[in-house]
């Protein structure tokens, strides 16, 4: 442990400060300084993220690296940081997406390079800031303050329809956060004054009131999932979105909401979470079985990976409302998979999208021939997103489905289904994409991955292939929290 | 009879500005020709004067003189401190504009600070009469100020429409207060709470007068149903001039109903939180609503204002110090907001070019990056998203809400704010994702660049630091008499 050494802090803030001197950079004209910058300040980002994992203390439940420091006094609102072993894992997540980002855009982004990369910078300091904060206000203004970049990214280097997804994008997940403030508001009266999130999780309060706290928090949470029914900005925003901006947005974003429903749902509202659960339970099979089958008839292949990624985070949602250890832990699991398997088939995407301009399926087909290298990427993607044992979208799926066996049978059998349809619109689409004979000319002409998508996809191939082997060094650092956070739920709030 | 010479001390700032106003007259109408910048300096020179004055006569006790009509508190010096800032700010951004439109003369400044005594006298009343007085100065300066563009058929219109519908409700203010008077026997807001309190007399009159006094007030404060003048006077009268009604006469607004409310009918809190919970809501749906169909900025703008002073009245439904300070500290954002907001107007303004469509904001990313920077963290500090500071007063007047036990109410806002985001996003869809229409180059003077920068950068540093300025208006509020 370090301490006395602000280290989350510097995660937090170092990636702004980068993202500033980036902007600083000015027009175009010095684009290719405002690219290495963004470079040395993703990777130093990842870099001072390491020690939260390496000096991390897996054997205590208790929120580690804590920095707390009076901010707003009139609220009593705290600048109070830490980690447990559910926040270290998305960090090092967020830290870990950022350079890739970063290295996707390098020559692709020709306009306003310091704007874009600055964007994807700040964007990172303050998704790590959601991660680490302990005071619903920070919490708060980090939450919302990424919606900023996230608006300007979709916005203005998004496709032909980008102001209406951004726009939409920006309403609905303010829609759901305002509403959280409320609630944030209204903790704070009943705690006779504090914003602190361990404080409202010790905090006694009434059936009724934690149901409707849990409404608003649900609002905010189930939008930036985003759970069945209110997952419909998503496909807008990928679609429109950059290639940056799609691999943060699911690798990234979206796992915002699920860490919300862990640091303030349940602890927070244990016996309104055991009321709902069926609710919860309904919505996120909804997810995974029919938004399973809308991805199969998709023509567009953002659109398609989009709404796979609306039935994998349904795994999470189910495996949180599970209440058991396996949910729970598989839930993480497939959090932190899905961030590697989403990010890399975004940049595959945006790979083919590079080189032809279209995301239509039906305007590829025998990209084999043309590019071997990355086919054997993409399948390798491919499998990870269907659930192939040896990928790590096998480990969380499975023990979402272990978990959801030990609850209910049905249950068990309708997320089961996955296994089916998940593969079943992956592998199509891969076929009808990649193999095959060449049929449009525009095909012929595309050229095989370069060293830099190399790196890139090489680095998430690993990443995948090795959490899918030996899922151990990610499941070891949660594994107490996970407990503390089970045994938290069990006990009433009520009085 | 004795004639007892009053303490003139307390009103020493409202003294010194009176006979300065005349000097910048004077000076004027002698080396206005010659020197066109005299008035400006010394219109700023007076109100740094005014700002030395009230720091070095600021006590913590409050002194009260001239027979008690006129006192000088914590809160009054605050206020006036921070209206002196907001006039001076004001004029700086307004200096290239009015000078662009052939008005940079001793007319307008002299009304700026004849306007900004009207503000002071109202800050520091104690007294329907002196309210009444500080009130009449700055409506009839005000609408001299917007008439000031005689060759536009617009302004004249807004002008005519602003006295006529102002008048109106000075009328109200003035019967209402006229009821309060025959009920309670007393014209001293001090007198005027006693008696209430006593409780002695009828309801019914007291009721009748305080549905005028509001009416009155919600005029000023353009909250609707009474805001109808708003959106015209905004269109119609110069940027300059919209930029000074729309700042700091809120400040002096809201002292007025520090006064006239909560120290005079503060025993009524009762009858009157039902009538501005009503007008907060009213003014919140149409100032929303209306400002998305606006494709004027301006027009914009002032339903902008219209929502935000509805949400502003929601702090002082709560009828306690907490909801005071933190409607106070809503006031204060938003007249900083304001101030940015129309700096940049005025800045993409040329002589003979008003940029007062929406269209007029595409693309200025493109042209400035700097100055489309500073509007997208304004834009989102109206719009109440961190980090900016709109997000620190949005959640003062709803933490207040929820302190009164208004949770329904506090959702609503909620609800309509959001739909007010829309049209502030609009603005930062234009200036970001759109091509511009022009390529005029925006290259502001020296004083302007510094002074507008510092305001959008303080909206962020206040957004990231909001604690002073939270203190401060708690300050105010718990220091007040």
């Amino acid at each position: 442990m370090l301490f006395g050494f602000p280290l989350l802090s510097l995660v937090i803030w170092l990636p702004i400060l980068a993202g500033v001197a980036v902007l600083a950079t000015g027009g175009d004209r010095n684009a290719p300084l405002a690219r290495m910058i963004a470079l040395v300040g993703s990777v130093a980002g990842f870099l001072v993220a390491i020690p939260l994992y390496t000096s991390f203390d897996p054997l205590s439940s208790g929120m580690q690296f804590v920095e707390n420091h009076v901010w707003i006094e009139r609220f009593n609102v705290h600048y109070h940081l830490g980690v447990d072993g559910i926040a270290m894992p998305l960090i090092l997540l967020n830290a870990f997406t950022t350079p890739l980002v970063v290295i996707a855009g390098w020559e692709v982004i020709t306009r306003r390079v310091s704007q874009y990369m600055g964007a994807f910078l700040i964007m990172s300091g303050i998704v790590n800031g959601v991660f680490s904060s302990l005071d619903a206000i920070l919490f708060y203004v980090f939450w919302e303050s990424s919606l900023i970049p996230m608006f300007l990214i979709i916005g203005v280097w998004g496709g032909p329809n980008r102001v209406y997804a951004a726009i939409k994008f920006f309403l609905y997940t303010l829609l759901g956060s305002l509403l959280m403030l409320v609630a944030f508001i209204y903790l704070y009266q009943v705690s006779e004054g504090s914003f602190s999130i361990l404080e409202y999780h010790r905090l006694p309060l009434s059936m009724a009131s934690q149901i409707l706290i849990f409404i608003a928090f649900l609002l905010a949470f189930a939008v930036k999932v985003p759970m069945w029914p209110v997952h419909t900005w998503l496909p807008d925003a990928h679609v429109e979105a950059p290639t940056g901006g799609s691999v943060v947005l699911a690798a990234i974003l979206l796992k915002m909401g699920g860490y919300g429903f862990l640091r303030f749902s349940l602890p927070i509202l244990p016996d309104a979470s055991h009321q709902l659960a069926g609710m919860m339970i309904a919505l996120s099979l909804i997810a995974v079985v029919y938004i399973g089958l809308v991805a199969l008839v998709q023509a567009d292949m953002k659109k398609l990976i989009a709404y796979s990624s609306v039935a994998h985070m349904g795994f999470v949602t189910l495996g949180f409302f599970l209440f058991n250890n396996h949910g729970l832990e598989g839930a993480m699991v497939q959090m932190i998979s899905h961030g590697f398997i989403s990010a890399a088939m975004f940049l595959c995407i945006g790979v083919m999208y590079d080189r032809l301009h279209s995301r239509q399926i039906a305007d590829y087909g025998g990209v084999a021939n043309r590019m071997p290298v990355f086919a054997a990427f993409f399948m390798l993607f491919a499998m990870a997103n269907s659930g192939l044992p040896g990928t790590s979208g096998f480990v969380g799926e499975f023990m979402v489905i272990m978990a959801s066996m030990k609850v209910n049978f049905w249950y068990a059998f309708l997320v089961a289904t996955t296994l089916i349809t998940g593969a079943a619109y992956t592998l199509w689409m891969y076929k009808r994409v990649i193999f095959g004979a060449v049929v449009h000319p525009a095909v012929e002409e595309m050229k095989d991955i370069g060293a830099r998508e190399i790196l890139v996809l090489a680095v998430l191939a690993a990443a995948v292939l090795g959490m899918g082997v030996y899922p151990l060094p990610l499941t070891e650092v949660m594994h107490t929290t996970v407990d503390d956070l089970l045994a938290h739920v069990a006990r009433s709030k009520l009085q | 009879m004795n004639f007892m010479l009053p303490d003139f001390a307390p009103a020493y700032p409202e003294i010194f500005l009176l006979v300065m106003v005349c000097g910048v007259l004077m000076a004027d109408l002698a080396w206005g020709d010659k020197k066109p910048g005299i008035a400006y300096l010394l219109t700023q020179l007076t109100l740094f004067g005014c700002m030395l004055i009230t720091f070095g006569t600021s006590g913590p006790d409050a002194a009260h003189t001239f027979s008690d009509m006129f006192v000088d508190d914590t809160l009054a010096d605050i206020l006036k401190m921070l209206v002196y800032v907001t006039v001076s700010v004001v004029l700086v951004y307004s200096r290239p504009y009015i000078s662009d439109r052939g008005i940079l003369s001793g007319e307008f400044f002299s009304l700026a600070l004849f306007a900004t005594l009207g503000m002071m006298v109202m800050i520091s009343a104690s007294h329907f009469m002196t309210l009444y007085l500080g009130l009449e100065l700055l409506s009839l300066s005000l609408y001299a100020m917007v008439a000031l563009r005689r060759e536009s058929p617009g302004a004249t219109e807004a002008a005519i429409k602003f006295f006529v519908l102002g008048a109106l409700a000075s009328g109200f203010l003035l019967y209402g207060m006229s009821m309060i008077y025959g009920a309670t026997g007393s014209l001293h807001i001090a007198g005027v709470s006693e008696v209430i309190e006593g409780g002695v007399i009828s309801q019914g009159v007291l009721v009748v007068g305080l549905v005028f006094i509001v009416a009155g007030i919600s005029f000023k404060l353009s909250a609707a149903p009474f805001h109808m003048w708003a959106p015209d006077v905004y269109e119609g009268a110069s940027s300059a001039v919209v930029l000074f009604v729309g700042s700091a006469p809120k400040l002096a607004a809201f002292g007025f109903v520090m006064r006239l409310l909560v120290e005079g009918l503060g025993a009524m809190s009762g009858d009157w939180q039902g009538m501005l919970i009503l007008l907060a809501i009213t003014s919140m749906v149409i100032g929303n609503i209306a400002a998305i169909a606006q494709s004027n900025i301006k027009r914009m703008l002032a339903y902008s204002t219209i929502s935000h002073m509805g949400f502003m009245l929601l702090g002082i439904i709560g009828a306690n110090e907490n909801g005071y300070s933190a409607a106070m500290f809503y006031v204060v954002v938003y007249v900083l907001m304001t101030m940015g907001t129309f700096g940049i107007i005025m800045l993409l303004s040329r002589a003979g070019f008003e940029a007062d469509r929406l269209d007029d904001y595409k693309g200025l990313n493109r042209r400035s990056p700097w100055y489309a920077f500073i509007m997208l963290l304004l834009m989102f500090s109206m719009a109440g998203i961190p980090p900016t500071v709109g997000i620190y007063a949005k959640l003062s007047v709803l933490q207040a809400v929820l302190n009164a036990g208004y949770t329904w109410l506090a959702v609503l806002a909620v609800l309509l704010s959001l739909i007010g985001v829309f049209y502030y996003l609009r603005i930062v869809k234009l200036m970001y994702f759109d091509e511009p229409e022009t390529d005029a180059a925006i290259a502001p003077k020296g004083d302007v660049k510094v002074l507008l920068s510092a305001n959008g950068l303080a909206i962020l540093a206040f957004g990231i630091f909001p604690q002073s300025l939270i203190a401060l208006c708690s300050y105010a509020i718990q220091h007040s008499t």
